[in-house]
């Protein structure tokens, strides 16, 4: 070990600082063990972004550990900058979902645009090239003019991004609810597609090997982002919008296309992005994965401006770098690299055998640690879970008892309001910015189940979506964690794709309110439960917490973003009806369960009872059955049942399309032992809404798997109308009012006046 | 025949218009790389969709100086055959082969969609094998697409069948509801006075396989194949 002694200039450690760096008394004291000795201003700001919760995972590590990881095509888990599945063909596919939500709740421009960039560099070092991306968006009331600013900010920021690096977004969701009002969720998924040959792990190896800085220079911008991610927000976030990184996704293109040359080129051992606390997070997490030490020297390290401090340029998030541990020799080989694509390389440090991690300032020594113990000393905490009383009682609701309002004894109206409800409504005013399309493989875009995209060169296509109902999650975190799951791999299953595996993007509150923790292990508890049951193991995700404002916490809201697989490219199956004269079937049970239900929210205000039962058993069973009709080519379109329900999915099957519309007629009336409106809109899971020509196939299918299924109508292509007869009532609605509601709803509010207002200007929200 | 695409820095359309060429028509294509001075005997030239250098000054304002534009504009003077598509449309109008400019959409968003086009000249180059007055359904997908010149620029390309192709609703209606982008008389393609220069902004290359939603883009490719080969 080298003597340090405090940097000429730097701030002398005190209590004060240590507090403003976000450590505890006990991790400071964790520390200065670790040390034996107080900590250099250097040292204290690497601790404070390696300890921070969102690099850290110090209240969830203990949970996520009850995750599936594994299944036999399942190429890399957990722990690497991205998940990999093996798709055959020698073939693989590498994807990741993050969350940007801080950033973005502040700055939603940069904040959404940095979250894709961040993704992309976390599939590409992996060794893939990005084919695709998704992100699924929450927001509050779209009533609110500083939402609409964050939404419309937050969509060009990932438009424009994406764009301009040349990888199409193909898919999503986008929630609003006043949960999210003052803290919106940004989460950016990556698919990308590698030979599994050029699979590539970000682990330091090879004492003597050069440890290199590529890609842009290294700037103030963005320090101490990680720290930022991890407390809640306030009305001092605005004051750290400094903290926030900006992103160019020209830079971003060029080196994507110089890793990707450079992995190829065999000239070095190791890649990672310097995402969330730069340089000290991937130099110190390559050298715990590759158990060897490093050294770095800061005035190495190409920088924007002069002047910069070892603090400064360990803890910078400028964007769009990268780490490399080159092959001795080959340095200049890396460089002629970077040079092509008008791109810096510049030696940093090496791998060394002394286990320490260790920074200099020429050579000067700034900071240094023991082994690994950076990283693997970070405290663990298991903080403790206690349902808060009041979700329960919320739960403990019975819906059937809200009265219902004089309006909808005309259904219709009932289902007008659902339609045009912002959450069900069409997104096409936000993925119209999004090119969906370059790279010639999207075969099922935007506003589908799931995204579809071919594989060149195979038979085979890939479907992905990103999933999760925060509503479900907050009245029943393990019910509501199932159901995420669930819903995701019936969404890939209906375009005729075998659900494979999960990323998973967990957003939550304070992890040390119990209430929060409560949900937090609960609804992991339920996603295991399912992946477990439909053979999905979680390849990696990312865990944001502290997604709290001063009206309070966001709902507990894991998003699933899973990647299922399609055997024969000529089964993909879409989710609007197709053909006139199919039958349309009803695949699961009708169940009829309102609570929790968009019906009840959108409608009565009502956020109140059970979200429906969820059996991941059954759902298999049901996904199964599905795929098997798809396979034998009697299936002519699917869609599933989610949010507002049967009547909801019917209407989204008649007009989704605006290019091909269809009216069906629909008879439910022999449901005579539930409510007409439950029939309409609860949200009963496991249900899928088929049009066949071959209705007596699919029902035989469903016989033999046991599951429900019941013919309930036709498609009329020449008809202009849904209607559909109920026990005690009927439905009729045309084409072009259901149309109207769906398609106009949120081009209307986004035509209205957006305006920037910070946090101190917010008036107190009301908590949910 | 072959095919050069040219690679800017961040063209990201280049592999798709690679595989149209190789994959969908059956001819060869090379990549030419922006600090190259070598078209490597390309018959004709792909300028292909993307930012070219970020485009954060003016769309394709940089693009015009880079070492391959000398070559290409040198070939498109010569009569050789130039497609230019999307940001390669821009580029050609910066670089001067190509009349008017391209500005931000009215709407001031990026627009991705399929649209339709209506053909308005299919004696060209690169329209021979449509129909005139033929409806095509070709994506979009730019940010800055509002084709603009002067009004007596407009009159002389449309008197002179320059306007190859515009916007226009299934039934072939040009309408402002049919114009993606605000662009002037609904004009999504043109071509220069010599009819060897075509740039337009739906890309053909991507409506190239039933499987992804069109492929009216394959007879453009084609028209060239039989006139260049003739």
């Amino acid at each position: 070990m080298s003597e340090v002694t405090p940097r000429a200039g730097d701030p002398v450690i005190t209590p004060a600082l240590v507090a403003e760096h976000g450590l505890t008394k006990g991790e400071y004291e964790r520390l200065v063990a670790m040390l034996g000795r107080t900590p250099t201003f250097t040292e204290l700001g690497v601790v404070s972004a390696l300890w921070s919760e969102h690099c850290s995972y110090k209240h969830s590590r203990g949970v996520l550990k009850t995750l599936p990881t594994t299944a036999p095509y399942v190429l890399q888990g957990p722990g690497e900058n991205a998940g990999v599945i093996s798709i055959g063909d020698g073939l693989a596919v590498a994807f990741k979902i993050e969350s940007h939500n801080h950033p973005s709740a502040v700055e939603p421009y940069q904040g959404a645009a940095t979250g894709v960039g961040g993704i992309l560099r976390d599939v590409f070092t992996m060794g893939a090239r990005p084919i695709a991306m998704l992100n699924s968006l929450r927001f509050g009331s779209l009533d609110d003019s500083r939402v609409r600013y964050l939404f419309s900010g937050v969509v060009k920021g990932i438009g424009d991004y994406g764009n301009c690096v040349g990888i199409p977004t193909v898919a999503g969701e986008i929630v609003f609810d006043r949960a999210y009002e003052s803290n919106p969720l940004v989460n950016a998924m990556c698919v990308g597609l590698m030979h599994e040959d050029d699979l590539i792990r970000a682990k330091a190896e090879g004492v003597g090997n050069p440890i290199m800085a590529v890609g842009a220079r290294t700037g103030r911008d963005g320090i101490h982002g990680a720290s930022f991610a991890s407390e809640d927000l306030s009305e001092a976030s605005d004051a750290k919008r400094p903290r926030i990184q900006v992103g160019d996704p020209f830079t971003e293109k060029l080196l994507l296309e110089a890793s990707l040359e450079l992995i190829k080129s065999g000239h070095i051992v190791a890649i990672q992005d310097m995402g969330a606390a730069g340089l000290t997070s991937s130099s110190a997490e390559m050298a715990e994965r590759g158990d060897v030490g490093v050294t770095i020297d800061t005035t190495k390290v190409p920088t924007r401006e002069s002047g910069m401090t070892p603090y400064e340029i360990l803890l910078s998030e400028s964007q769009e770098r990268m780490l490399v541990v080159a092959r001795k020799g080959h340095e200049d080989d890396v460089s002629a690299i970077l040079t092509k694509w008008d791109l810096t390389a510049a030696v940093i440090g090496e791998v060394i055998a002394e286990p320490v991690y260790r920074v200099t300032e020429g050579s000067k020594v700034v900071a240094e640690f023991p082994g690994s113990r950076l990283v693997t000393d970070c405290p663990s905490y298991s903080p403790e879970a206690r349902e808060s009383t009041a979700i329960i009682e919320r739960r403990n609701t019975a819906p059937d008892a809200v009265a219902r309002l004089p309006e909808e004894a005309n259904h219709s109206w009932t289902l007008d309001k659902l339609l045009s409800a912002p959450t069900i409504a069409s997104k096409a005013w936000a993925y119209r910015q999004y090119d969906s399309t370059v790279r010639t493989n999207t075969v099922v875009g935007p506003g589908g189940d799931a995204a579809v995209l071919r594989i060149r060169g195979t038979n085979k296509a890939i479907a992905v979506k990103t999933d999760g109902n925060g509503r479900y999650v907050y009245l029943d975190p393990r019910v509501g964690g199932r159901i995420a799951v669930a819903e995701a791999a019936r969404n890939v299953a209906c375009t005729g794709a075998r659900p494979m595996a999960i990323t998973n993007c967990l957003n939550f509150g304070n992890p040390t309110r119990p209430e929060v923790f409560f949900q937090f292990k609960e609804a992991v508890a339920g996603m295991g439960e399912a992946c477990r049951a439909l053979g999905t193991p979680v390849t990696g995700g990312n865990v944001s917490l502290y997604n709290e404002s001063p009206s309070g916490a966001v709902y507990p809201t894991p998003v699933i973003g899973m990647v299922g697989l399609i055997d024969d490219i000529s089964r993909v199956t879409r989710s609007t009806f197709r053909d006139d004269g199919d039958a349309i079937l009803l695949l699961g049970e009708m169940g009829g369960e309102l609570g929790g239900s968009e019906y009840l929210s959108t409608i009565h205000g009502k956020v109140i009872g059970p979200p429906p039962a969820c059996d991941p058993a059954r759902e298999k069973i049901v996904i199964d059955a599905l795929l098997e009709a798809i396979g034998s080519g009697v299936v002519s379109s699917a869609h599933d049942c989610s949010d507002g329900g049967l009547a909801v999915a019917l209407a989204e099957c008649c007009i989704a399309n605006q290019e091909h519309e269809s009216g069906a007629e629909i008879d439910l009336s022999s449901y005579s032992g539930v409510a007409d409106r439950a029939i309409l809109f609860g949200e009963t899971q496991g249900r899928i809404v088929i049009s066949s020509s071959a209705p007596a196939r699919v029902l035989a299918i469903a016989a033999k798997a046991g599951v429900a299924c019941s013919e309930i109508g036709r498609v009329r292509r020449s008809s202009d109308v849904l209607s559909i007869a109920l026990p005690n009532g009927s439905l009729r609605s045309s084409l072009a009012d259901l149309r109207r509601a769906y398609h106009s709803t949120i081009p209307t509010y986004m035509s209205m006046t957006v305006e920037h207002t910070t946090f101190d200007e917010l008036s107190p929200v009301a908590a949910h | 025949m072959k095919f050069g695409i040219v690679t800017f820095p961040a063209s990201n359309c280049d592999y798709d218009a690679y595989h149209a060429v190789t994959e969908i028509l059956g001819e060869e294509a090379v990549y030419l790389w922006h600090k190259d001075h070598d078209l490597q005997g390309s018959d004709v030239i792909i300028l292909p969709g993307g930012f070219s250098y970020g485009d954060y000054l003016r769309v394709g304002a940089i693009a015009r100086f880079s070492p391959i534009m000398q070559e290409v504009t040198a070939h498109a003077k010569a009569g050789g055959p130039v497609l230019g598509i999307c940001n390669g449309f821009q580029i050609a109008c910066e670089a001067g082969l190509l009349p008017g400019a391209l500005m931000r959409n009215s709407h001031l968003q990026f627009v991705s969609a399929d649209v339709r086009i209506r053909v308005e000249n299919a004696d060209t180059l690169f329209t021979n094998r449509y129909d005139r007055g033929e409806v095509l359904k070709i994506p979009v997908a730019h940010g800055d697409g509002r084709f603009v010149a002067p009004d007596e620029v407009l009159d002389r390309i449309e008197g002179e069948g320059q306007v190859i192709f515009r916007y226009a609703d299934a039934d072939g209606n040009i309408s402002a509801d049919a114009n993606p982008n605000g662009s002037e008389r609904n004009i999504a393609g043109i071509i220069n006075d010599a009819g060897n220069v075509l740039g337009m902004m739906p890309h053909p290359e991507r409506a190239c396989s039933l499987l992804l939603g069109s492929n009216d883009g394959v007879r453009l490719l084609e028209s060239i194949l039989s006139r260049v080969a003739a």
